[in-house]
């Protein structure tokens, strides 16, 4: 077979002559997202036969509530995943960006639009600082955000005295992401909203804007888009940036999911972004995956972890399923572009 | 040998707490205790469900109230779900654990509230029709849930305050405060603290707020005395902060002679910095669980308030299980604004007036291992 | 325009028919040029003239100064001095973009394509083409269909047959596939002259034909080639003429026709000096 690979008129041969698997293994490779969604209806399934509590209207509402945060956080991370980055100082932005939106709207002390402004702004100049640092001074991101993750915690801390702000003491518009509407017993908030928006935002620019394209080839091959004609940097330097951007928003939505700001929110934030970027099928080593993979994958640890739930188990077997699909995901992965080579 | 010992004395241990419990007449337990397990035996009725929330799962003293829970949660036909945050500080893990039992159909929670960032959840829970009882550590404010059950923090602070006091015999008290955080502020650690320092016989000032007091003065407990606090540290109730906050009060000054431990772990490494400085000086500390108490046998603490955690689970839901039957709601304890589940002075140096049960006594009652 | 002397030519040694070639001024010339990477000279003073039309092989040993020449023609480096001229205008290439944009593009040894996407989005990598109306101006949303459609175009121009599919992720195609992607990409875009930086290093004898052929077809479509090979039975198929780096320098530029393989090898380490004609 080989042998003959350099006409491709034989390969196009080959292909046809594929077997249902090698069908599924190539519609697979050109959609990686499938396999975590097959995954996704797969739990859905069992958990309904399982348990009368799980597929229920309140229960699918408060399922999308509990998954919104992450979701949002790991839109972010899967853009730098995408640079074949890393981001371990998602958390620490979102919760600094939420403590002094927060501590600067309190009891009126500010208008909570501009406390708002301030806090995504500031967030998203975290972001920047991250890519600086990855772009101008070239150090590793894993380094990096490992560095800024305790900087940005640390700050966040000594900002906030450790002191956690009740919503009461907010202005309703930091709140106001908690809020939401019902149909019956399934209530959504509009931190759900905010968080379809900014998949359906952020999916548009990756597929059809050439900024997209660029993170891609970045992500990819950092040299052959630089020689391309890919401005890489100031490439790596958006994604960080914008990455920040949405860490503010999620700060936000969290402000609202919560009914406080704590500064010790979320402490796995960069763990479970990350897992739910690699579950829902994006490339650790760059330039592959998809954002409808990242929110299933999201949606998938926190079905597994509901589900589980419902159904009484203890919280540490939840914890070990999660890991388990982790390495079920990855190793779906390498099966599927094994067969491809 | 511990682990060997586990299985065979388990329930022979609860046996014995629970005759101890009665024997340190608190009555309002007594009474409760028998009137749930009458309708727990009753059988018949649908299992109740209840969930148990705890900070994390790795801090003995809630490893323990969640076994201690389990153990008996068939016994009152309770089914148990055990949740927790991954770690202090988790309140996302805390709200998605009460929001878990909201969507079960649990009847009621016990928690042990990481912040006040939980309120909202528990708010909505309490609005759904479950039962929220906080365990350990009542939330701020206290009306969040609808009855606390716990240990009286500032009054097992101040049986350490007054034995050391005692136990000071007049000598000038050079003072190391161990506290859990520097970055926040929970309940557990001012009132453990400052009831200390009450015991002491010293002025608090604020008796919300750790390290407030005046620096040097007298003390009142025992036969009084000249004072010095040389440091106010956190040691994040861990063996490893515990030391590192000693180390660091010991070079503030080497004269240090009493130093009160937020718990046990931090009593620990506040001994190894003695130990490694070339110093001694009495520790006192909080919790009485298994360890602690064998610290105390072994001279490393000199006295620790020892909590029945795994009381407060176990009561906590037998009190649920007994409302979902229809039974009477549980009351506060007279004078506190929660339900007291007890303390006792755990010495084997006991001193005139401060009621303390011996280490031996201490190793029955005591929890974890 | 013409202020710049032309090097010196043998015309005997090139054939009757392509003699016309360098009737006209050169399109690209290097004079003198000068770098230096602390203590070590990567040129010393190298010159080079190129036509339209024309495929000029640049030989050498490793550490020669082939790649060096070629990055400083092409916007990697900067030379310390000397002078480089396009279609007579003095430019600076301060980076490959700036090159690129006054029309000399580059095939690098590694290709330079990005293997998770697909061939269209490669080909118009770094130049990607707008919708129309609102969704280009504002929405910056990219004209998948009209490029698919023009990279199909692009690649048919150079004679490849073999690809059909412009959506085909580059990482399916065979190494020679993957060049003809490369090349197309650098003759697209009205662009002057084509640097191809050892483009059979990796192929087989039939895929290496092929990009051969691809090579006279950008000759034939009028643009200038750079060939830089240690492939010597290649570089004396399509070379019109043969620039010989030694040691930094320049050792001379001989064709095909001048001198066998054997002696331009020879030219090359050293072993004989090209006599001053």
């Amino acid at each position: 077979m080989s042998s003959t690979s350099s006409t491709s008129a034989a390969a196009e041969f080959a292909r046809r002559r594929q077997t249902p698997l090698q069908q599924l293994q190539h519609q697979l490779h050109r959609r990686p997202w499938l396999s975590p969604l097959f995954l996704l209806l797969v739990a859905f399934l069992a958990f309904f036969i399982a348990t009368p509590t799980f597929l229920t209207a309140s229960s699918m509402g408060i399922l999308l509530q509990q998954t919104a945060v992450v979701a949002a956080l790991a839109v972010g991370q899967t853009l730098i995943i995408l640079t074949a980055g890393i981001d371990l100082s998602v958390g620490a932005v979102m919760v600094l960006s939420m403590m002094v939106m927060a501590s600067l709207a309190r009891d009126g002390g500010m208008p909570g639009l501009l406390a708002l402004v301030i806090g995504v702004a500031l967030a998203t100049v975290a972001g920047l600082l991250n890519g600086l640092l990855v772009t101008r001074i070239n150090l590793p991101p894993f380094i990096v955000t490992l560095g800024t993750l305790s900087i940005f915690t640390a700050i966040a801390l000594l900002y906030s005295g450790g002191e956690s702000i009740q919503a009461e003491h907010l202005p309703r518009l930091l709140n106001v992401l908690g809020e939401g509407f019902g149909i019956g017993s399934f209530r959504l908030t509009w931190g759900i909203v905010v968080v379809v928006l900014i998949y359906a935002v952020m999916a548009f620019v990756l597929s059809q804007t050439a900024w997209g394209r660029y993170v891609y080839a970045v992500g990819d091959d950092a040299e052959s888009a630089r020689l391309s004609g890919v401005p890489s940097r100031r490439i790596l330097l958006g994604v960080y940036t914008v990455a920040g951007l949405i860490y503010g928003i999620a700060a936000w939505i969290l402000i609202g999911r919560a009914g406080a700001a704590t500064p010790n929110a979320i402490p796995d934030a960069n763990l479970a972004s990350i897992t739910a970027v690699v579950i829902g099928g994006t490339s650790l080593f760059g330039g592959r995956g998809r954002l409808i993979g990242t929110l299933i994958g999201a949606l998938i640890v926190q079905t597994f972890a509901f589900g589980l739930s419902q159904l009484g188990v203890d919280q540490q077997w939840r914890v070990l399923a999660t890991g388990v699909l982790v390495i079920v995901a990855v190793a779906i992965d390498q099966w599927i572009r094994k067969v491809k080579a | 040998m511990q682990l060997r010992q586990v299985p065979t004395t388990r329930t022979a241990r609860r046996a014995v707490a629970s005759a101890a419990i009665v024997g340190l007449a608190l009555t309002a337990t007594a009474c409760n205790r028998g009137s749930t397990s009458d309708s727990g035996s009753g059988g018949g009725d649908a299992a109740v469900g209840v969930t148990l929330i705890t900070k994390d799962s790795t801090n003995p003293f809630f490893v323990a109230m969640q076994k201690g829970a389990k153990a008996d949660a068939t016994k009152n036909n309770v089914k148990l779900t055990v949740a927790s945050g991954k770690q202090e500080g988790d309140d996302q893990g805390q709200i998605t654990a009460i929001e878990d039992a909201v969507a079960r159909g649990d009847k009621g929670i016990l928690i042990t509230p990481m912040s006040t960032g939980v309120n909202a959840a528990i708010k909505k829970a309490r609005d759904a029709g479950l039962y929220v009882i906080a365990l350990d550590t009542p939330p701020d404010p206290a009306d969040t849930v609808d009855i606390t059950f716990a240990t009286d923090n500032r009054s097992a602070g101040k049986l350490d305050g007054q034995w050391a006091a005692a136990t000071l015999d007049g000598k000038p008290a050079v003072i190391a405060l161990l506290d859990l955080f520097d970055d926040k502020i929970v309940s557990v650690d001012y009132n453990r603290d400052q009831g200390f320092l009450e015991g002491m016989g010293i002025d608090v000032a604020d008796p919300k707020k750790n390290g407030d007091e005046a620096k040097t003065g007298t003390y009142s407990g025992g036969k009084g005395g000249q004072y010095t606090i040389v440091c106010n540290e956190a040691g994040n109730g861990a063996e490893d902060g515990g030391r590192s906050a000693m180390e660091k009060c010991l070079a503030k000054n080497p004269d240090i002679n009493l130093v009160y431990t937020i718990n046990e772990p931090t009593a620990v490494g506040a001994n190894a910095a003695l130990k490694a400085a070339g110093k001694t000086a009495t520790i006192v500390s909080v919790d009485g669980g298994c360890a602690g108490v064998s610290s105390v046998k072994s001279g490393v603490i000199g006295a620790t308030a020892q909590q029945y955690p795994l009381k407060m689970a176990t009561l906590g839901m037998e009190a649920i299980a007994k409302i979902a039957r229809g039974g009477e709601k549980p009351k506060t304890t007279e004078g506190l604004d929660f339900f007291d589940t007890g303390v006792a002075l755990v010495t084997d140096k006991p001193v005139d007036g401060v009621e303390s049960i011996d280490s031996a006594k201490g190793a029955d009652l005591c929890w974890g291992n | 325009m013409s202020t710049i002397e032309r090097l010196p030519l043998t015309h005997d040694a090139i054939p009757e028919g392509r003699r016309h070639i360098y009737d006209t001024d050169p399109v690209l010339t290097a004079r003198d040029l000068v770098i230096t990477f602390g203590r070590v000279i990567g040129l010393d003073g190298v010159s080079l003239d190129l036509y339209r039309g024309e495929v000029l092989a640049v030989i050498g040993d490793n550490g020669a100064g082939k790649s060096t020449l070629i990055k400083c023609l092409t916007g990697a480096y900067l030379p310390d001095s000397g002078a480089i001229h396009l279609e007579g205008e003095r430019v600076h290439f301060r980076r490959p973009q700036d090159a690129r944009e006054a029309g000399i593009e580059t095939v690098y040894q590694q290709l330079a394509v990005i293997p998770a996407l697909d061939i269209a989005s490669n080909l118009y990598l770094g130049r990607e083409e707008r919708r129309g109306g609102i969704l280009g101006s504002m929405f910056r949303m990219l004209d998948k269909g009209g490029m698919e459609k023009r990279a199909g175009q692009s690649v048919q121009d150079l004679g490849i047959q073999t690809i059909q599919n412009m959506s085909q992720a580059v990482e399916t195609l065979s190494g020679g596939q993957r060049q003809a992607v490369a090349v197309a990409r650098a003759a697209a875009f009205g662009s002057k002259v084509v640097v191809l930086d050892e483009p059979t290093a990796a192929l087989g004898v039939k895929e290496s034909g092929m990009v051969l052929e691809m090579v006279k077809q950008l000759r034939d479509n009028g643009l200038a080639v750079i060939l830089i090979s240690h492939n010597m039975p290649h570089v004396w198929e399509v070379a019109d003429r043969i620039h010989i780096q030694r040691l930094g320098g320049c050792a001379g530029v001989i064709t095909p026709q001048s001198h066998d393989m054997g002696e331009g090898v020879a030219i090359m380490t050293g072993a004989k000096t090209l006599s001053g004609s």
